[in-house]
């Protein structure tokens, strides 16, 4: 068994006076792809944003590379190594292609993601890299957001419905820049609505239902009765 | 007429000294600071208490004054300003209002309600010919002062790191912290900068006309006329803010002297009315 690199045990989370999340047990091995499905409101982003720190949760609940981080200021994770590409991508409007992934790098963390690096995974941004942020269509911008979260050179990367409002032909593109981006050795988690999608491109699959993990296996094992049954709860 | 918009133009550089500070701290953070105007007021008898007690020229007093209104601008964010943003624009407000009560009344405390200047050497009385007209040297560095101000914080605001971070919080907080950026840190240096311009807009004060400490609240209302004509678009539109309201009083002047200051009211009413949005509305985000 490999050492847990995100570790979350009994999570719980609340928006407002709303609880979201009801003990969420959770974990991502080092070099993994884990995708996390569930039907809208079953608490797959709250818990993306429990372990970045935009949803404040106890202390203890999470565990990144063996420390305690659950809770702490968004900035301390990120520099810890733990990086998010948040869900409809959250460009900043006012910066270029360039100033957005340049943000990215505020971590300050060495590592081998750079500008070069990024255009040469995504040519298609190069000859646009002083063009504003929004005049992109969504899949460049999915781009631009996969690549300003990996310019923190994080160790694990958190990515939220990355294909929403994507033509498939342009999901299937992203998805296909995964391997480049986890055979550094970093670690991965998807938050995906299309299951499809979610099965082929990870190794893990968790299935969230009403703030619960409602069935979680090796991707290739799990079968549709399973999944439709974890996923509606019927 | 040429002597109308000229003096007007003039006018509009002091302007938009009064305005540059206040154009920053709500671009970068929806802040209306409505002790703007006092807080220039107290840079002028800054210089002023600053010359007599130093004994030494105002242009050095001037000079000291600025790395000094940097830390003060950065301090009072950073204790003060951090605590009062959020969604709801009202506590930052009343605060800065609250503000502006303080520094009056410790102004009068200190200083009397006799009004002062600070003596530029006879720079005042000074003027350059060019052609037909004789200009003020005093009015004539201003404007070039308030040139440049305004050149300095579009390229620190478009070309630099800290320019970046100024957008990138303004654009979406959240995100920004999540990047690793300390927002109630980059908040501070907005202000801190912003207060190295109200420095440079108070010290010019003293300089061209006599201070006291109940003129803050009116050079607030210039300041803050003159970024709502502009538009909140850049620093250029509160530029072109201050330009407009400078030639629209000294048009006033002209026609009567109670009409100048009038008349530039009813010119920020009519951009209200007409362009609610100012004149460059591209928002800085």
């Amino acid at each position: 068994m490999n050492r847990p690199m995100v570790e979350a045990s009994g999570l719980t989370a609340f928006y407002g006076d709303a609880q979201a999340l009801f003990g969420i047990d959770f974990h991502l091995d080092a070099g993994e792809l884990v995708a996390i499905i569930g039907a809208n409101g079953a608490g797959k982003s709250t818990f993306l944003k429990a372990l970045t720190g935009l949803v404040k949760v106890p202390r203890d609940a999470v565990r990144f590379d063996g420390a305690a981080i659950g809770g702490l200021p968004p900035g301390q994770i990120v520099r810890r190594g733990l990086a998010m590409v948040p869900e409809g991508r959250r460009l900043f409007p006012s910066l270029s292609v360039e100033e957005n992934l340049l943000m990215g790098a505020t971590a300050g963390r060495a590592g081998p993601w750079n500008l070069q690096r990024l255009y040469s995974m995504f040519p298609i941004l190069a000859p646009k890299k002083h063009d504003p942020s929004l005049s992109l269509s969504g899949g460049q911008q999915q781009m631009v957001a996969i690549g300003r979260a990996l310019m923190s050179n994080p160790t694990v990367l958190l990515c939220d419905e990355l294909s929403l409002g994507l033509a498939p032909i342009v999901i299937k593109e992203i998805y296909d820049a995964m391997p480049k981006i986890t055979a550094e050795g970093m670690s991965v988690v998807v938050v995906e609505q299309d299951v499809a999608v979610a099965q082929r491109v990870s190794q893990r699959v968790y299935c969230f239902q009403e703030g619960r993990v409602s069935l979680e296996g090796a991707s290739d094992m799990l079968t549709r009765g399973q999944i439709s049954h974890a996923y509606f709860g019927v | 007429m040429l002597d109308i918009a000229l003096q007007g133009l003039l006018l509009g550089g002091l302007y938009c000294l009064f305005a540059l500070g206040l154009s920053l701290m709500f671009g970068v953070m929806r802040l209306t600071n409505t002790a703007q105007g006092d807080f220039i007021v107290l840079g002028a008898f800054g210089a002023i208490a600053g010359t007599s007690i130093l004994a030494i020229h105002p242009a050095l007093v001037a000079l000291l004054l600025l790395p000094f209104a940097f830390g003060v601008g950065y301090a009072l964010q950073r204790r003060v300003l951090n605590g009062t943003l959020g969604k709801d624009p009202l506590p930052s407000l009343v605060v800065t209002f609250g503000l502006s009560i303080v520094v009056q009344n410790a102004l009068l405390e200190v200083f009397t309600a006799d009004p002062r200047s600070l003596d530029s050497g006879g720079l005042n009385t000074h003027s350059v010919q060019l052609g037909n007209f004789a200009i003020g040297t005093l009015p004539l560095l201003i404007f070039m002062v308030a040139v440049l101000c305004t050149l300095a914080l579009q390229l620190l605001f478009d070309r630099s790191a800290l320019g970046r971070s100024f957008r990138a919080v303004s654009d979406d907080k959240e995100i920004a912290e999540l990047m690793g950026l300390d927002s109630n840190k980059v908040y501070a240096l907005a202000t801190a900068i912003a207060f190295v311009v109200i420095a440079i807009a108070g010290v010019f004060q003293g300089l061209r006309t006599t201070v006291s400490p109940s003129d803050g609240p009116l050079l607030l209302l210039f300041a803050f006329e003159a970024v709502i004509i502009g538009g909140m678009g850049s620093f250029w539109g509160t530029f072109v803010g201050a330009m407009v309201l400078g030639l629209t009083q000294q048009i006033g002047f002209r026609i009567d002297p109670g009409w100048g200051i009038w008349l530039g009211h009813i010119m920020f009413l009519a951009v209200l009315v007409v362009r609610p949005q100012g004149l460059f509305p591209k928002t800085r985000g």
